[in-house]
């Protein structure tokens, strides 16, 4: 049944799958982001409370969404390597990690401009801010301890295990942070009550959805192909390729 | 088993007694950092009475944080922990003894010096008795959370500030908890629910840190 998948535990056999996929990602990413933020930005109806500025959704709820898609999609990624002993799985822990911070940060940059016109201030200590913050530095935790290690087969592994310590621990703090919230400040600064969509505001932020998905994807894919390529530089079919590549730009 | 158990407990005992400024000094560190604050941010005693909570378990994480290189440094340099990999015994129960007597040389001496910090910041009884349970609950769970830290890390030659930045974002919810007990202790409410979590806490980190701490090891020793 998984004979299939035997070929793409060689790293040149995933190289070339992922430089198969990446256009189908890429093109999909502009198709979404094209549709998705005219869609959002001009045409769906400004909010009757909120005015143009909740528009900023189109960016923040995706990015904060696809940051902990990465983060699981990482976790899945690290099981696999731990478990399993495959190579492969865990340069794709190393490819996943700073997109995922980046998307992070996306989401929080997006949360405290949006914060500043519906709170009155640029940081609030909300608990999916908050959360997404702490969120933020596991990932950094994550990218410094695999940076640490000169042998990158060491760090693959120690960021893999580091990856699952942290999945376990992510819910709890995310719900920690949530009763500590509601706790301290919960009357004053009331979470944002998302009303049930519009359904003419709803599509256009699937479509962005959607569209960073396929982004988060891309990017992977480009990192992952770079990781290979690094850590397999001393490989014949490497030095194959480069020659390859010297001689058509000649 | 528990024979191993405990001739670990009483070889780790026994090095740290021949070191003893080795011992003294995080706790030193912890008492002068919850000096610090008062002298910072004024002295009186309402305002402390409300901050004390979040500052001593600030100062704990922070003495915690100091003494956790000794927990494998030592025997990684001069070659034991290597033979501890090799012993026939599981190494997440062996890990789980030097981790034991870790909390006992660095956490049971916050414990035991806590009701002079009460005093400094003057609580009253029974939040102090909360910030008693918080602690005895707390700090083994900042041990084996601190010991993944340190067990990934040890191999390297620059750890200390990486393992900061692992750990401390692990050790939020146990700082959360602790300080809400504390709080609720503080405004005479129950907090038998967030003591339960924090058990549970204590009671999941038990069972499946000495798992990723014995991974951790057998990729930094190799």
């Amino acid at each position: 049944m998984w004979k299939w998948l035997h070929p793409y535990a060689k790293p040149e056999k995933s190289y070339q799958l992922a430089g198969k996929l990446l256009p189908w990602f890429v093109v999909l990413t502009m198709i979404a982001f094209v549709v998705g933020l005219t869609w959002g930005l001009l045409f769906a109806p400004a909010d009757y409370q909120q005015g143009d500025s909740f528009r900023i959704i189109y960016i923040h709820v995706p990015a904060a969404m696809m940051a902990m898609v990465a983060y699981s999609t990482m976790a899945i990624a690290a099981f696999i390597a731990l478990v399993w002993q495959v190579r492969l799985a865990e340069m794709n822990v190393a490819a996943i990690a700073p997109v995922g911070a980046v998307f992070t940060f996306i989401a929080l940059v997006t949360g405290a401009t949006w914060g500043k016109p519906m709170w009155g201030a640029w940081w609030v200590w909300d608990a999916r801010l908050t959360s997404e913050l702490i969120l933020l530095f596991v990932y950094l935790g994550i990218i410094a301890l695999y940076n640490a290690f000169s042998d990158k087969l060491l760090a693959g592994r120690a960021a893999s295990i580091l990856t699952l310590v942290g999945v376990i621990n992510l819910p709890v703090i995310h719900y920690s942070v949530v009763w500590w919230n509601t706790l301290h400040q919960g009357a004053t600064i009331s979470k944002f009550e998302k009303p049930s969509m519009a359904p003419e505001m709803l599509w256009p932020l699937i479509v962005m959805i959607f569209g960073f998905g396929a982004f988060l994807g891309t990017m992977t894919l480009i990192r992952f192909r770079n990781e290979i390529l690094a850590r397999e530089s001393h490989r014949p079919w490497v030095s194959a390729l480069v020659l390859a590549k010297l001689s058509e730009d000649k | 088993m528990f024979n191993i158990f405990f001739q670990i407990i009483s070889k780790e005992l026994k090095g740290a007694f021949r070191h003893q400024s080795d011992l003294l000094n995080p706790v030193w560190f912890f008492i002068i950092v919850v000096t610090l604050f008062p002298l910072a941010i004024g002295t009186e005693p309402a305002l402390l009475t409300r901050i004390a909570p979040g500052i001593i378990w600030v100062a704990a994480l922070l003495a915690a944080l100091l003494s956790f290189e000794r927990l494998f440094k030592d025997d990684f340099i001069d070659g034991s922990l290597e033979q501890l990999l090799l012993m026939p015994h599981s190494l997440a129960w062996l890990v789980s003894a030097k981790v034991f007597a870790h909390w006992l040389l660095t956490g049971l001496p916050i414990l035991l010096i806590s009701p002079l910090l009460a005093i400094f910041l003057s609580m009253e009884v029974n939040t102090y008795f909360a910030l008693f349970l918080t602690l005895l609950i707390g700090t083994p769970i900042l041990s084996l959370l601190g010991a993944i830290g340190v067990a990934l890390t040890v191999g390297l030659r620059k750890g200390g500030i990486l393992l900061s930045l692992i750990m401390l974002p692990l050790s939020i919810p146990v700082l959360i908890f602790s300080t809400m007990i504390i709080d609720a202790a503080s405004y005479d409410q129950s907090y038998l629910g967030l003591l339960s979590l924090l058990t549970a806490m204590l009671v999941t980190s038990i069972t499946l840190a000495p798992l990723a701490i014995a991974a951790s090891l057998r990729v930094s020793v190799s």
